[in-house]
This record gives structure tokens, sequence and C-alpha cells, in this order.
């Protein structure tokens, strides 16, 4: 049986414990080097151990599956060989997982039947089998875009940001409290947003605000064609950007209309600067 | 045509005055308004017919003289209905029935029947008379008697396909608004099996069921019981009007049970019901979207998890309910996906209770942080002393 390292993502102890012993009795040759109950220790764990697999529980406490894979994407070193195989694990699948039935990123349904989860298993075994054949580098790469591909759809599906679906009305303008006064900036003015912890750092040509709305809060209120997501940390206004400049590992380097400030879009975004 | 200084424009323009109504709404109107003016034509045919058999005048005259003092009679009675709507619902209550209504009333209407079918019954024969070169007999010429019957002859088929035109589109207007209470209460009966039968809920507890089967089948059992319990009292608590606290009360317990099963160290519960209180009657599983809202939006996202407290309390004749958690406390988001359970409960306490019960969400001030959800309402009249 193929050796490889797994982690294993589940916020329900009962469930986590019980996916790691199937996965032990169907994959003798998988090693399971951590089991952890949210998002953040999913990507802390992953980027310090690098894993050939990871599954992840889509709904958890701190960040979801989802953004936990997002996450890895956009962290993931690049001296670190290819990223993880990810299979997500779901109740419930309002993401339409079966859609990426036979790909790079795969899907196991709770609670998990024993078949499913050998199939699953097959399948891991034979995309890390590929990579490792002959030349890797190539094959990491179009393993990468494949997995990027997919997150790119799904993250792009709705639900992930706004449980609600009801699209929330547009901001024109954004109210940040500097000392004991509301400033009101219009929304035109605004170069770009950055998440910092559980703020949001709003930055305009000539000053700094920091407002205490989660990105994840204030992104479906944006105009979406005006103001780009180009990582999952920052909000960029389009007409605000002048030039784009993509590097070798993906990532690309933005530059700004008036503003001394670099910014880096991921990989997971960079398809979204293209010359026409 | 806008309403006047000092009121109010209301956004919703299904409640908007008159002069701002939604253009759909207006050009139906304005369709139904020229299906009444055909229809009236139709009906001085009949008049013109009856009155040829009656009278044995000519035809084709009586015919032009009639169809055209009903068409004149319907255009200047509804041509003046709408200013009138609109003068007497200036000051209606934006938002109210009448404000939206293109009906003046009424007594409003009799005057304006008796003006409109006067100078209908003028102009209309002067049309005739136009058309025809034959003139009838007019009320200004003839003696007082005939003056009484040609005027009656105008005024009261004027009255009654007034009230014919009034009655048939009341009633397709209470038609529609039932049709539209009835779709709604189904769609909320449907949201709400939804909400409690969340997949979610039910795929993960059933998850940890199988796994529980397998390494400890005591446990298993006890858990099928407390999810069947919850499913019966979910399935059930539209059929029956109350049951007692203390039922309620263990219905929470079953469904925390199960949450902590899932949860594990994540999640503690409390529950406080003084034995005075147990056996009051309450709506069935009214706190059971507190407690669901608790669980999702406070303490599931949050990663050291909490506590939940439910607890009951007496104060003078008001029976008081708190959910209480120590979760990630109220955010602008959340209240998107909390909102149907809240609106769920108030809508329950308006309807038993009225103006006096309440039901309020606040952030705790405490160092624990979270939420706390109270709901107050009358004790029944035999507990009260």
């Amino acid at each position: 049986m193929m050796k490889a390292r797994a982690l294993i993502a589940e916020d329900e102890p009962l469930l986590a414990a019980n996916l790691q012993a199937e996965l032990e009795r169907l994959w003798p040759g998988l090693e399971i080097v951590a089991n952890v109950r949210h998002g953040a220790a999913a990507v802390e764990g992953a980027l310090a151990l690098r894993p050939d697999v990871v599954f992840l529980d889509i709904r958890m406490p701190g960040l979801s599956g989802l953004e936990a894979a997002q996450a890895l994407a956009e962290d993931w070193p690049d001296d670190a060989g290819a990223l993880p195989a990810i299979v997500f694990v779901t109740a419930y699948d309002q993401y339409a997982l079966q859609a990426f039935d036979h790909s790079a990123v795969d899907y196991v349904l709770k609670p998990v039947q024993p078949d499913r989860l050998a199939q699953t298993c097959a399948r891991v075994q034979a995309a890390l089998k590929t990579r490792s054949s002959a030349d890797p580098a190539p094959n990491h790469a179009t393993a990468l875009e494949a997995t990027l591909g997919q997150l790119r759809q799904l993250l792009g599906t709705p639900g992930l940001a706004n449980a609600s679906g009801a699209a929330p009305a547009k901001l024109g303008v954004i109210q940040a409290s500097v000392g004991n006064a509301i400033h009101l900036v219009p929304i035109g003015e605004v170069l770009y947003f950055e998440a910092a912890d559980k703020y949001v750092r709003v930055i305009t040509a000539e000053r700094e605000y920091l407002i205490r709305t989660a990105l994840r809060e204030l992104i479906p209120q944006l105009d979406e064609t005006r103001f780009w997501q180009v990582h999952r940390g920052l909000v960029v206004r389009a007409d605000a950007i002048a030039t784009a400049v993509r590097d070798d590992t993906g990532k690309v380097h933005l530059t700004l209309r008036g503003h001394k400030d670099k910014l880096v879009a991921s990989r997971l975004y960079a398809h979204l600067f293209k010359a026409m | 045509m806008n309403a006047g200084p000092g009121s109010v424009r209301i956004p919703n323009m299904s409640a908007a005055p008159f002069g701002l109504i939604d253009p759909e709404v207006r050009a139906e109107r304005r369709g139904r308004f020229w299906m009444r003016g055909l229809r009236s034509a139709g009906y001085g045919a009949l008049i013109g017919l009856l009155i040829t058999g009656l009278t044995g005048q000519t035809f084709w005259i009586t015919m032009v003289h009639s169809m055209c003092i009903a068409v004149l009679c319907w255009f200047f009675i509804d041509l003046g209905r709408v200013p009138a709507a609109r003068w007497k619902h200036r000051h209606a209550t934006a938002g109210s029935p009448e404000a939206d209504s293109n009906w003046p009333g009424w007594p409003l209407m009799l005057v304006i029947v008796v003006v409109g079918s006067l100078l209908g019954f003028t102009l209309g024969g002067m049309l005739a008379e136009w058309l025809t070169g034959y003139s009838a007999p007019g009320y200004l010429r003839g003696s007082l008697r005939q003056t009484v019957a040609l005027v009656l002859s105008s005024l009261v088929p004027a009255l009654i396909i007034t009230y014919w035109f009034y009655s048939r589109e009341a009633i397709a207007g209470h038609e529609a608004a039932a049709q539209v209470a009835q779709r709604q209460a189904a769609e909320n009966q449907l949201k709400l099996l939804e909400s409690q039968l969340e997949p979610h809920m039910l795929f993960n507890t059933l998850a940890n069921l199988r796994v529980l089967i397998g390494i400890d089948p005591p446990r298993a059992q006890a858990m099928l019981d407390q999810l069947i319990a919850f499913l019966r009292a979910t399935l059930n608590a539209s059929r029956s009007a109350s049951h007692p606290l203390d039922a309620e009360f263990a219905r929470l317990r079953d469904y925390l049970a199960l949450m902590e099963l899932r949860m594990g160290e994540r999640l503690q519960s409390r529950f406080e019901l003084p034995d005075e209180l147990a056996g009051l009657p309450l709506p069935p599983l009214l706190l059971q979207p507190l407690v669901e809202n608790s669980i999702k939006h406070g303490l599931e996202p949050k990663v050291d998890g909490g506590r939940i407290e439910v607890r009951a309390a007496r104060d003078a004749d008001e029976l008081v309910l708190q959910v209480r958690d120590t979760g990630v406390g109220l955010s602008d988001s959340a209240s998107d996906g909390t909102r149907f359970g809240l609106t769920q409960v108030r809508e329950r306490l308006a309807t038993l209770y009225g103006a006096r019960a309440s039901l309020s969400l606040v952030p705790c001030g405490d160092a624990e942080g979270g939420t706390l959800a109270t709901i107050r309402l009358p004790l029944p009249a035999a507990t009260v002393e």
C-alpha cells in the first residue's frame, strides 16, 4: 500500500476519531500526522507538517473548510512541493460538490460510507502517483492549476460568503470612527481594503482608516465590478490599479495610481489579470 | 400630483400614496378603467333594447341615445372617482389599505354618481342628437314628471352599475389577498420545518449516531431516543396549541444533548426551571429557535465553544424566559440568518398575546459576552393572585 501523510480537520470529536479509524483501516500506508478541530489549526498544521492529503470538514468554527483550502492555496510555499490533495467532508452538499467528481478536489458526505471513502482513497493515491512520477515540476503546475480552478469555482459559489443568499445593498460610503468622530469616506475614494485580524484597513490616497466590519461581511456589500478581491485578505478598487506583473510562482504584483503601496494578488486571483 | 408637504415618502411602493403608485399597478388599473367603459356601452345597449321594447320608439335612434348617455355617464363617474379617491386618501395613514385604494368611499361616490349621470345624460343626449338629428325630450324641456322619470332612468342604472363594478373588484381584491395570505402561510410552514430539520444538524447527528453504534451501543440508543423525541416534537409543534413549560424544557434538553454529543467539550448547557412554573402552558417549541440561534450563530462559530443557559422566572404577573449564550455575540451579518427564527417567535407571540408579550435580543454586558434573548409574556389569569 502506498505511503502518504494526511491531516484531518473536523470539529466534531467523534466524527474526527471515526474518520481517522476508517482511513487507517482502508489505507494502512496512510500516516495521520494531525487531527485538528478548526480551520485555522488546519492551515497552521498543514503549513508546518506538509501532508500529502488534507481532509477538511466544510463547516468548522473560525475558518470554514473552504476558507482553509483557500488559505492553503495562497500561502503554500513554492519550495514545499505540490499542494496537498484536498478532500472536503460535509454533512450537506450545499456547494454542489458532485460537480467535482473525478477531479483533483474530492469530497465525502457524512455519515461517511466506507465504500465511498475507499473510492476517495483510491483517487487520492492515483493523483499522488502521477505527481511523483518522472519529472515532477510540470505535473505540479498542472495539478496546482486544476486545484486552483476548482477552488475558484467553489469560492464563487453563492452561499459561501453570505449564507443568507439575499444580496445586501451596496455601500456608498464607508463610516469609520476616528477618535470620537465618524468619518464618512465615499466608496470611490477607497484604494483598497485589507483584512487585519478582526478589523479591516481602509486605504485612501490621503490616509488610512480602521473599521470593525470583517472583510467577509464587507465584500458582499461592495460592487464586484468596481472592487476586485485579489487575495483572501485584500480587495482593490479596479480602476486604482496601474500595473499588474506576474512572477514565476504565479503571484501577481500590483502597483497603484497615485499611491506608493505595492500589493500582491494570490494565484487564486491571478486569472483576473490578462491582456485584452 | 404627489402627496402634499409634510407627507412622508415611503420606499415600499405597494404602500405609496396614490400619486406614487407603481407603474405596473397603474397600467393594470388603466386597463380595467377602459374595460369598464366598454362594459358600460354594453349596458347602454341593453337599456336601449329595453326602452325600445317598452315604448316602441325607433330602434336605432333609441340605441344611439341610450349608448351615448351610458358611455358618457360612465366616463364622468369613473373619471370623477380618480381625483376623489386621491383627495380622500391624501390624508390617510401611509401604508394603510385605504392609502393604496382607488375607491373614495360611498358618501363621496354617491355625489359623483349623481353629478356624473346628470352630466352624462345632458351631454350624451346632445351628442346623440348631433349624431342622429333626433332630439330626445330633455329634462329641461318637458314636464316635471317627465324630467324625474328621465333623470331616474339614467341615475338608477348608473347607481346599480357602479355598485356592480365596485363589488366585483372588491371581491377580486379580497380573493387575491386571501390567496397571497394562504401562500405565505404555507411558505412559512415549510421554512419553519426546514429550519428545524436543518440538513446539517440532521446528517451530522446521524453521522455521530452511526459512529456510536459501533463503539458504545447503550449511548447510541440513548441518543437515538433523544433524536426521536426531538423529531416528534418538531413535527407535532404546529398541531397542538400549548404544552407545559417542563415539557418545553425537556425538548430543549433533548436538542442540546444531541448538540453536546456533536460538539463535545465545546458545549455546556444549564437549565433553571422553578417547580412552581413547571406546569405553566407554553406554545410548543417557542424557545427552540432562540436556542438554535445561540448554537448556530453564537457557539458553533466560536473555536473554544461555550455555555448556553435556559431560564424561566416569574416577575410580578409576567413569565420571563431567557436564553443566554457565551458565544461570539451579535454581529451585523448574523442578523440575516437569525431573523427568520426571531420573526417567527415574534409572530407567534403577537398572535397569542398581542402587545402584552415581547422578545428582546441584546449583547451580554458581562465578561463572558455572548447574547441574551428574553421573552416576557403574561401569566395565565389563574396563577396571578
